[in-house]
């Protein structure tokens, strides 16, 4: 495929907001969950909240947009100057010629459940004062996007649970690749909600403890919250970040179980490093989706054993962030590609006593290392599947 | 752009298929709304069966039909999924379910509210490992879905099915959503003419707002208004007619899709 530059960057996560603390965490292994005290949750999990993301914080005239998960992202959008880059783009291209590709799987699901606690006795009507089309809606996240970078070009907001915002990568490539645009937003947000913290529990995939990525004794995942945005344009400078190749699949298995093998798993990243016309022995370093579920980290673990050996480092870094759901593409793109722009590779945090049947190589402590090109994974319920590779020009 | 349309599948209240949606949608048929059926989805195993909630059968049914029309080979074929916010249904029991104190949430539920719920079963359906997309675009659900599977077909000059699909929202939702009907369409989109090809289109994005979007019969104006993905009524109907036509779709960003419609065999 022909490759794109990653012009900008935005990232908001429980480690910190911009590139300076996701990057001190990437080089200290640091994690950024907690125990659980988030609204009226009654569970014995940790999580890695966005701080000051029950703030109100949207600037004036938002105020419709409200809900945590835009908040969330306009935590993202106002870090690393990424809202003047992208006004810069915007007066190279013209604002019809920038598409948004974004990504959310619960949306501001958040407010609608707290409005439901508080709905009519007798009508069972919602409060008067809810917002349902521009907070909890799934293009919400778009809406918010076009007004507050002020830009018209194609737009959606792409839902795929956990493979969103890496698939939104594979849109917007699609999208510049058809002529439709000239550059485009991509990434998303997801936020905590009592759905997916109590769906997750529901389904007995949460752990008691921060996660620990292919331990032993790991139990389930940590939910994290998080959002991450990317500025993608034809390859211009001298020194350019570039996404080199993309990977889609489905597992044709089950709805919330990745297939045992790892089937789907190793069609994207096939088809990723097929796309780039690379080789498995080209890429580095492999950051891992890695959730800490018992079943899904073996199934990555076949994949990932059966394409390139034992020969490529590998973590997860969902230890330090917890899963962010819907943003984990974003989040864990924007991860790599600082690992590449600053020689270091990333750690598992928590990962004590690897499990003895699992094959690839794991990082456990961060390390310094200076390496070209690596991937990225991201899969989701519904057996949805995104590998994305990145690298230095 | 310019794709051809294969095949389609249809499904909405007193609209079963195409054959006899056809029919209605160029004039020749009256229209009479009817409770919505949906045959069972009987490309799921068993238990994936019982699972799928209303929407998924929905777009399951659509695109089973858009398939076996055109003979498409379904595992290597790409699919495109768009609604405005996926099962309503699912989503108020689960909303209801966290209003309780309790709050037993049933796993079978919380799978089924993932907005690519149908591509899930879709993929488990057919044994397709191919690449899927699922997006929204509120109102617009449609016309972004239209131009990215037809961005993926410039992209790959490979077939793609692009499913359209949206269920009523239930009390109290659908007061704040009025989505009032239940409407899926799919299109089996092709860069070049099949065999069945049913039409050509040329697709471009305009700035403007839509000036001929109302349909002329008063109950499918309602349906194509209660529901985003029946915004394809009018492009539709203009397949149906055989015309050469000029049809508008609402996008987002006060932007249009400007659809030039053709029969196949003057060559779209």
């Amino acid at each position: 495929m022909n490759p794109l530059e990653i012009t900008a960057t935005a990232i908001a996560t429980c480690l910190g907001r911009g590139e300076a603390p996701t990057l001190e965490a990437l080089r200290s292994g640091a994690s950024g969950l907690a125990p659980c005290s988030f609204e009226t949750v009654k569970l014995p999990t940790y999580v890695g909240e966005v701080a000051g993301a029950g703030e109100k914080l949207l600037p004036p005239g938002f105020d419709a947009f409200d809900c945590r998960n835009n908040r969330v992202a306009e935590l993202a959008l106002a870090s690393d100057s990424f809202l003047d880059k992208v006004a810069q783009a915007r007066a190279r291209y013209g604002a019809d010629r920038i598409g948004i590709f974004a990504g959310t799987s619960t949306s501001g699901i958040l407010e609608t459940e707290i409005a439901y606690r508080n709905r009519d006795a007798a009508t069972g009507a919602l409060p008067q004062d809810f917002i349902y089309d521009q907070r909890h809606s799934t293009f919400s996240l778009g809406a918010y996007l076009q007004q507050r970078l002020g830009l018209e070009g194609p737009a959606m907001v792409l839902s795929a649970a956990c493979a969103t915002t890496a698939k939104a990568f594979a849109a917007a490539h699609r999208m510049i690749e058809a002529g439709l645009c000239d550059a485009a937003v991509v990434g998303g947000a997801d936020s905590l909600c009592l759905t997916t913290l109590y769906g997750f529990n529901a389904l007995c995939l949460t752990s008691r403890l921060p996660c620990r990525p292919f331990d032993a004794a790991r139990d389930g995942i940590s939910l994290g919250e998080g959002a991450g945005f990317a500025l993608l344009e034809r390859p211009a400078s001298s020194d350019p970040m570039l996404l080199l190749g993309l990977g889609e699949s489905s597992d044709a298995h089950h709805m919330s179980s990745p297939h045992p093998d790892g089937l789907g798993a190793r069609l994207a990243m096939e088809r990723a490093l097929a796309s780039a016309g690379l080789s498995p022995s080209d890429l580095a370093y492999l950051n891992l989706h890695g959730t800490a579920t018992p079943v899904g980290d073996r199934a990555e673990d076949k994949a990932v054993t059966s394409l390139f050996g034992d020969r490529l480092a590998c973590s997860s870094t969902k230890g330090q962030t917890g899963h962010v759901l819907g943003a984990a593409g974003i989040v864990e793109a924007i991860m790599t590609m600082l690992s590449l722009r600053h020689g270091v590779l990333p750690g598992t945090a928590n990962l004590t006593n690897l499990d003895p049947e699992l094959g690839a190589t794991y990082v456990r402590a961060p390390a310094r290392a200076s390496f070209k090109r690596a991937m990225s994974n991201s899969f989701g319920f519904g057996g949805n599947n995104c590998s994305l590779i990145f690298g230095l020009g | 752009m310019r794709v051809f349309i294969d095949a389609i599948g249809i499904c909405g209240p007193g609209l079963d298929g195409w054959a006899q949606s056809a029919a209605i949608l160029a004039g020749t048929a009256p229209y009479q709304p009817a409770p919505l059926r949906v045959p069972p989805p009987d490309l799921l195993p068993p238990a994936e069966r019982r699972r799928a909630v209303p929407s998924v059968r929905l777009a399951l049914q659509v695109g089973k039909e858009a398939l076996e029309t055109s003979g498409a080979e379904v595992e290597s074929l790409p699919t495109v999924f768009t609604s405005s916010g996926g099962d309503g249904v699912t989503m108020h029991a689960i909303l209801d379910t966290l209003a309780q104190p309790a709050r037993e949430m049933s796993p079978t539920q919380f799978h089924n509210s993932v907005h690519n719920a149908p591509a899930g079963y879709w993929s488990i359906a057919t044994g397709s490992h191919a690449p899927t997309t699922s997006i929204a675009a509120h109102d617009a659900s449609f016309a972004a879905g239209l131009l990215e599977a037809s961005s993926q077909l410039v992209a790959s000059q490979a077939p793609v099915l692009f499913v359209a699909y949206d269920g009523a929202y239930p009390g109290p939702l659908h007061l704040v959503r009025p989505i009032t009907a239940s409407f899926a369409v799919a299109l089996l989109l092709s860069p070049t003419p099949g065999a069945s090809c049913l039409a050509g289109l040329s697709i471009g994005r305009v700035r403007g707002r839509p000036s001929n979007g109302a349909l002329a019969d008063a109950q499918l104006e309602q349906l194509r208004r209660g529901a985003p993905a029946a915004r394809s009524l009018p492009l539709l109907a203009a397949v149906a007619r055989g015309d050469t036509a000029e049809i508008d779709i609402e996008d987002t960003a006060s932007h249009l899709l400007r659809i030039a419609v053709a029969p196949c065999e003057t060559g779209a």
